[in-house]
């Protein structure tokens, strides 16, 4: 490294440790959210720089030489020679979501400090790992996908646990991002009104595309961005359009909506929604982050939250059961480790890789910028007053869903809230009441009204936060879109292999019918998620959280189990840094969901402590009836053997994966699935700035390639 | 060359790609290097929806 070089990550690695320093010190005083900003970004540059470069050619060995199965197979479809920088849109695109900006809402619960360092360190040493090694290995394989991996790699046994992991897990991630849509949408007529016109939108985008003017995507999502603007602003008058009680609707009403639009819009043809609606998703998530930073950096908000609360160590906090360990680790699972990104990594991405080193831009760069969306949602939650925060956040069950009550409720936490403040709170936004509005959605909505109003002026408050809500709504419908296509497909592949009928994609029958059954699968978790008397986000969230970390050691197991295979077991540690810490933490979450005598945390206590107050006919709060009882000790047996399902499966995984790493590590290295090396001609640069050697090796290869294509008539 | 236009040029150009777009212009510089006759533009985005319709992509959370 140059001298220049050296002075200038000098000064990066100090403004990193200043930043840190500043946020481990401060206590009791006003703290600036630059700091938790400031101290993410100069440790993503120095971990991108240093860690991620390290991976990349000690560890994997990229090399560029080696021709990518983009290259060799390129058919301008799935395998694609794609720009590094349009293929890091894409991947992002594909990975970040909804998610990076729940979790750390409801993890604010336990402080700001907490989250920072999990979200920073994690996503530095497991996250962003995970990512970019699984891409590397499955680009080797030629895309192959995390299933086929863990089947070939480690052995049937494990592949098939794989399998109904990836798929269980996949269910439960979409009916928990449903929740959260249903509780930001419930009983608020604008948002419904914005949503419900998303749809008309990007019917109106997908005719375009195909009857009006084929292909001319840009126009028409400029077109669509517009409208999408108009949807949220003409929401804001529906109480004189005299719509407010028609699109009312209550959470089971959304509900029973949501399942019919979630069939509808799988059997459609992608055309018609899907592929439109991904355009404005894709657009609206990088737009949305440019403004959050931008917003963020104008505004200097200061953080309102501790750094620390008594729930994190007490483990009683009201938005979800469980101390600091392990549950900080597994409520923010994107944003620091995602397993769900294991898929992405593995099928897609990898086929339009155009050199081999550009894993470290893309896996671990794009997981980066995941992480920063994720601080940003973070701070977003903290700048928010703790009284208002766990106001908005704790069930209804608990606050009684009422200013006064609520006020008390609070009062009983140990923070101040008066019901004019919350009335007010409400009002500023145009919300008919924000107490208990649980899943993080309008708790993150509210915290962006308030930044952004403090950045860019104008009293626009209520606009901001129905933007919010719309966008979150809009990532969660597409990514509730793909998931259930993506899930029909799994299904009707596995059924295909006893009944080879079943696979044809085109045969209506079985697509129909194995996209009922992936949307009754969530959809039912959904309904159990919003009926639940003690609260579908308190319930259902952790689940999801270790459903995802739970499939992120899957992911990890597989990436440790191929670099021992490849004899390079000296740098198992890699993937195993986070591996262990996943188990760890998963593990422990796991047990404690299922053993634990606390019945705020163990699902059978719950259950048991429900029933047995059943048999001597006595009421628990917050159940209100013997129905409502009844529905505590169904669901939580649901939950709890869901969730000792997951634990088991990943546990074959790891146990299957341990006797490979054993004899693998006892022959020296295994053979892989890895194929053979083939000369690459491509040229093209590896980081997200080209050196000025590589521009001009890369302006060299494409004068010799001009002159090749026309046949050297030039 | 003043920077405006310069960064509007970029901004479209990756625009296009992320969107696909471009796919079309990648389609017919191939065609007529080769000398063959292109498909009509309506065909040539049927077939890439078809192919869409056949392949999953999932999004993440």
């Amino acid at each position: 490294m140059s001298a220049k070089g050296m002075a200038v990550w000098g000064l990066v690695a100090l403004a990193g440790a200043v930043c840190w320093t500043v946020l481990a010190l401060s206590r009791g005083e006003e703290v600036s959210a630059l700091w938790i900003l400031f101290a993410a970004l100069s440790s993503y540059a120095i971990a991108y720089r240093f860690y991620a470069r390290f991976i990349a050619y000690r560890v994997l060995g990229v090399d560029d030489s080696r021709a990518t199965p983009a290259e060799r197979f390129d058919n301008g479809r799935d395998f694609d020679v794609t720009h590094r920088h349009v293929l890091f849109g894409h991947h992002f695109a594909a990975i970040a979501g909804a998610g990076p900006l729940i979790g750390p809402v409801l993890a604010a619960q336990m402080g700001y400090l907490p989250g920072t360092v999990w979200i920073i360190v994690g996503v530095i040493f497991a996250g962003a790992v995970q990512d970019m090694v699984v891409l590397f290995f499955s680009m080797r394989r030629d895309g192959k996908s995390l299933g086929q991996m863990v089947r070939e790699e480690i052995g049937v046994v494990g592949g098939i646990a794989a399998l109904i992991a990836v798929f269980a897990i996949m269910i439960i991630i979409l009916a928990v991002l449903a929740l959260v849509v249903v509780n930001a949408l419930s009983e608020s007529p604008w948002g419904v009104f914005s949503i419900t016109l998303t749809v008309p939108i990007a019917l109106f985008m997908g005719f375009y595309l195909r009857h009006l003017r084929p292909g001319r995507v840009s126009e028409v999502t400029a077109i669509g961005v517009g409208l999408l603007l108009l949807a949220i602003i003409g929401g804001g008058y529906v109480d004189q359009l005299g719509l407010a009680e028609a699109l009312t609707l209550s959470k089971e009403q959304l509900t029973i909506g949501l399942i019919i639009y979630g069939f509808v819009a799988s059997i459609l043809p992608v055309w018609m929604l899907l592929t439109p609606r991904d355009y404005l998703s894709t657009f609206m998530k990088i737009g949305v982050i440019l403004l959050l930073a931008v917003g963020l950096v104008l505004a200097k908000p200061s953080l309102q939250n501790e750094a620390v609360t008594e729930f994190a160590l007490e483990g009683t906090g009201p938005v979800f059961a469980g101390k600091l360990f392990p549950f900080v680790f597994i409520t923010i699972a994107c944003g620091a480790l995602s397993g769900f990104h294991a898929l992405i990594a593995s099928g897609t991405t990898p086929k339009m890789v155009a050199k081999e080193s550009q894993v470290r831009m893309i896996g671990y760069g794009g997981m980066l910028m995941e992480s920063f969306v994720a601080i940003s949602a973070l701070i977003a939650a903290s700048v928010i007053d703790p009284g208002l925060y766990f106001a908005f956040n704790s069930p209804a069950g608990a606050t009684g869903a009422e200013a006064g009550a609520a006020a008390e409720f609070i009062a009983g936490l140990g923070f101040t809230v008066t019901p004019d403040q919350l009335t007010a709170a409400a009002a500023a936004v145009e919300e008919e009441t924000l107490i208990s509005r649980t899943g993080g959605a309008p708790t993150l909505a509210y915290g962006m009204s308030q930044i952004f109003s403090q950045a860019f002026g104008g009293g626009l408050a209520a606009f901001w936060y129905h933007f919010a809500i719309m966008f979150e709504a809009l990532f969660i419908l597409t990514a509730v879109d793909a998931g259930t296509r993506v899930g029909r497909f799994m299904l009707q592949d596995t059924i295909g292999n006893f009944w080879p009928k079943y696979a044809d994609l085109s045969w209506k029958p079985a697509s129909w019918s194995a996209s009922a059954i992936v949307v009754g699968l969530w959809g039912y978790m959904l309904y159990v998620g919003v009926t639940d008397p003690l609260g579908g986000i308190n319930q259902l969230f952790p689940l999801f959280g270790i459903a995802n970390q739970l499939l992120a050691a899957i992911a990890l197991t597989l990436c440790v189990t191929l670099l021992i295979k490849h004899g390079k077991v000296k740098w198992a540690w890699v993937p195993g840094v986070g591996l262990v810490w996943d188990l760890v933490t998963t593990m422990t979450a796991s047990y404690q969901k299922v053993f634990s005598h606390n019945p705020k945390i163990g699902y059978f206590t719950q259950r048991s402590t429900y029933a047995d107050a059943l048999d001597k006919g006595e009421l628990l709060a917050p159940a209100t009836s013997v129905k409502q009882m009844e529905q505590v000790v169904f669901n939580s047996t649901v939950n709890g053997t869901l969730q000792s399902l997951f634990a088991l499966l990943v546990l074959v995984v790891v146990i299957n994966a341990f006797f490979i790493w054993f004899k693998a590590v006892r022959a020296g290295g295994l053979p892989t699935t890895e194929v053979p090396w083939q000369e690459s001609h491509i040229v093209a640069p590896s980081d997200f700035l080209a050196t000025a050697e590589e521009k001009e090796a890369q302006r060299e290869w494409e004068s010799g390639q001009r002159g090749v294509e026309v046949g050297g008539s030039r | 060359m003043t920077a405006v236009p310069h960064v509007a040029r970029a901004l479209r150009w990756y625009v296009r790609q992320l969107t696909g777009e471009s796919k079309w212009d990648d389609y017919v510089a191939e065609c007529s290097a080769f000398g063959d006759p292109p498909m009509s533009r309506r065909e040539f985005e049927r077939r890439r929806d078809h192919e869409r319709e056949h392949s999953a992509s999932a999004r993440c959370c």
